[in-house]
């Protein structure tokens, strides 16, 4: 088959690689129908994220039609239509039992290398290095997933690809980050970074009852569709002397009630102390990312509460923790349990409250990625999200395939 | 009985055998070693034979890997060759232990011999894990470096595990305690390539979380501490080789199966990296 895979910094190419097979028999194989490149993807493509291997195939947004089912899996079958979570997890353990799916104890075959960053390992996910398991991804014309009793979603017919293939990351972490916020009624959300991510939050916080959103980027075209499509306030940081002191006028001296950072900061190293060096190292790089997170802390109201959905790997340095002590703040974050929101997020789509489609800008077919990697990553062509299909799916005009 | 005081017994009872598995009772009769007796001799003959072969084996890696770690193991190879043949180790001299004297214990020394515990919560009834575990032929199920358990009777078991360099090593064992849905401690018998000790613990974590697995293993490595430290110049630490198989042992309880990525599609030749474990 044709899979996307990695072979170092700027390096990704269309090979063709042996199709996947049943290895364990909770897995399933799937056809992908469509698949996205995410902005996570990117800090792979710039070799950010440590224990990556050349050959890996990448890829953690996909979604298709279940060719094969191994022995343990009975709630699915041949022929079936299903979206696949980026989390893999086993359904059994203490932590899947909570619902804390990105949490899973048995996932993650290297376990062992996460615990040594982390203290204890997460789970494992798909096309996402080797720290998260090593997964071959979903860029590619087949997928094994892992544990395929528990993640893949079945979705109904009369909703086409592009309506529903984000359920599978981006929706659901903008989703739960605004559940991280604690909205209450009346409450004003700020939202740094107006990404994909940004942009399902934005919406997820007026679903959840967020009266007012402010959204902050620098990139027009990202605040643009903030503000058409997400009706969100937009905050240029670059056309203001302070973010912070903006926020405290648009908010009445008050200040937002929850704040977002749907930023992040990547990390280098091959362990937590060489993170902790290239942090320190790369001042300028780091201090302009983390700058997010400070700010988030600092102009946030009293009591209120910090979300984070954006990636962090290390250490950080100089977080305002006087101020988040002081101030009572609250903060929530994690990867997504993307289980947890499928039901009632597939719900909101199908009662018209949302239309994941919004946020495509790009439709390619699959051997085309090289070159949306590159586009992507520099934001060329008004760039926002990438999907793709199988070159044999692809049909011009953007029809789909089921 | 109640079930404390049941239990109560049963652990005196057991530490009264893991003292002598720890050869607190030391034996008059002094060995006979097959190499011959030498006077200064304070290396056993099973690890004589097994640092011989095993430092030649080193010293014959560290020449073919032609760096500077390799130059190291040919020093430490040609260490454990001379220790093989001489049958006398300054490592262990300075250390005070000696291994030739205990050849016909069955068991481990605490001083010459390597001890890890671990623990685990798994979201499974003891009566399941106990089950699981009392049957030894399940244990290469989980621990990688076992080849092969085969019980012989109700107590004893013949042991078959991987060694470093592709060597395999062998050992009967004899179960020393035995509690249902608790615990059960198993020992290596004489004549073993490597004299071990082992127990695992079974008890209901709080908050309904499943069951707290202890496993304690000792052993006295081939080639002593030297022996362990080889083993983790190569990759098999025993206290991550421990943890490894705790955690195949809970994902194989948990999920039905262990996690892995093996066979799986690439585009390399091999499917599996330096990062995974296989």
């Amino acid at each position: 088959m044709k899979a996307i895979c990695w072979y170092g910094k700027e390096d990704v190419r269309v090979e063709t690689v042996p199709d996947p097979s049943i290895l364990n028999p909770r897995d399933a194989i799937v056809k992908v129908t469509s698949t996205a490149i995410c902005g996570s993807d990117l800090h792979l493509y710039n070799n950010m994220i440590p224990t990556l291997a050349a050959g890996d195939i990448l890829g953690h947004e996909f979604m298709g039609e279940v060719v094969e089912v191994g022995s343990g899996v009975k709630n699915l079958s041949v022929g079936d239509r299903v979206v696949v979570p980026f989390t893999i997890a086993c359904g059994n353990c203490f932590f899947c039992r909570k619902e804390l799916w990105s949490l899973c104890d048995n996932s993650n075959p290297n376990a062992g290398l996460a615990e040594t960053f982390f203290g204890f390992t997460t789970s494992g996910l798909f096309g996402y290095s080797h720290l998260t398991g090593g997964y071959a991804g979903g860029q590619a014309e087949y997928v094994r997933v892992p544990f395929a009793d528990v993640g893949p979603f079945k979705v109904p017919s009369n909703l086409s690809d592009e309506q529903v293939l984000f359920l599978t990351d981006i929706f659901p972490t903008g989703y739960m980050a605004a559940e991280n916020c604690n909205i209450e009624p009346g409450d004003t959300v700020a939202i740094w970074g107006c990404g994909p991510v940004g942009q399902f939050a934005i919406k997820s916080a007026f679903l959840l009852g967020a009266e007012r959103v402010i959204a902050i980027d620098r990139v027009p075209e990202r605040l643009a569709m903030a503000k058409m499509e997400g009706k969100a306030e937009t905050l240029n940081f670059e056309e203001v002397d302070d973010v912070h002191e903006a926020l405290r006028e648009m908010t009445g001296g008050i200040g937002p009630d929850s704040c977002m950072d749907a930023v992040g900061l990547e990390s280098h190293g091959t362990s937590v102390s060489a993170m902790y060096d290239w942090v320190k190292n790369k001042t300028g790089l780091a201090t302009d990312r983390l700058h997010v997170l400070r700010q988030a802390i600092f102009s946030c109201r009293k009591g209120g509460t910090v979300s984070v959905p954006g990636v962090y790997g290390g250490l950080l340095d100089k977080v305002p923790f006087g101020a988040f002590m002081q101030k009572g703040l609250t903060m929530k974050t994690g990867q997504t349990h993307v289980m947890r929101y499928l039901p009632r997020l597939l719900n909101h789509i199908e009662n018209g409250d949302i239309d994941p489609s919004f946020v495509i800008t790009h439709r390619i077919k699959l051997s085309e990625a090289p070159d949306y990697y590159e586009i992507f990553e520099k934001k060329k062509d008004d760039c926002i999200k990438v999907v793709m299909k199988p070159d044999d799916l692809f049909n011009s005009n953007g029809a789909h395939a089921h | 009985m109640a079930a404390s005081e049941k239990a109560l017994n049963a652990n005196e009872s057991n530490e009264r055998l893991w003292r002598e598995s720890y050869g607190e009772q030391v034996r008059e009769e002094s060995a006979q070693s097959i190499f011959g007796n030498r006077s200064n001799a304070n290396v056993s003959d099973t690890e004589r034979l097994v640092s011989g072969v095993g430092g030649g084996a080193l010293a014959a890696y560290g020449l073919s890997r032609g760096d500077w770690l390799g130059v190291g193991l040919i020093g430490v190879g040609a260490l454990l060759l001379q220790r093989g043949v001489t049958g006398y180790c300054d490592t262990y001299n300075a250390l005070g232990v000696n291994t030739a004297e205990k050849e016909n214990m069955t068991s481990v020394k605490a001083s010459a011999g390597v001890k890890v515990e671990k623990s685990f919560t798994i979201n499974t009834p003891p009566e399941e894990l106990y089950g699981f575990w009392r049957k030894f032929e399940n244990l290469p199920k989980f621990m990688n470096h076992l080849e092969s358990v085969t019980e012989i009777d109700q107590t004893r078991s013949h042991w078959k595990a991987k060694a470093p360099f592709g060597y395999s090593v062998e050992w009967d064992a004899e179960i020393l305690s035995d509690i249902p849905n608790e615990m059960i401690s198993w020992r290596s018998v004489e004549n073993a390539d490597v004299s071990n000790a082992g127990s695992v613990h079974f008890r209901p974590a709080t908050g309904g979380r499943g069951t707290v697995v202890k496993v304690s293993l000792s052993y006295e490595p081939p080639a002593g501490k030297i022996g362990a430290a080889i083993a983790w110049l190569t990759g098999e630490e025993p206290s991550a080789q421990v943890l490894d198989d705790l955690r195949r042992f809970k994902q194989l309880m948990e999920t039905g199966e262990t996690a892995t990525t093996k066979n799986q599609s690439a585009g390399r030749a091999k499917s599996t990296t330096k990062f995974d474990k296989e």
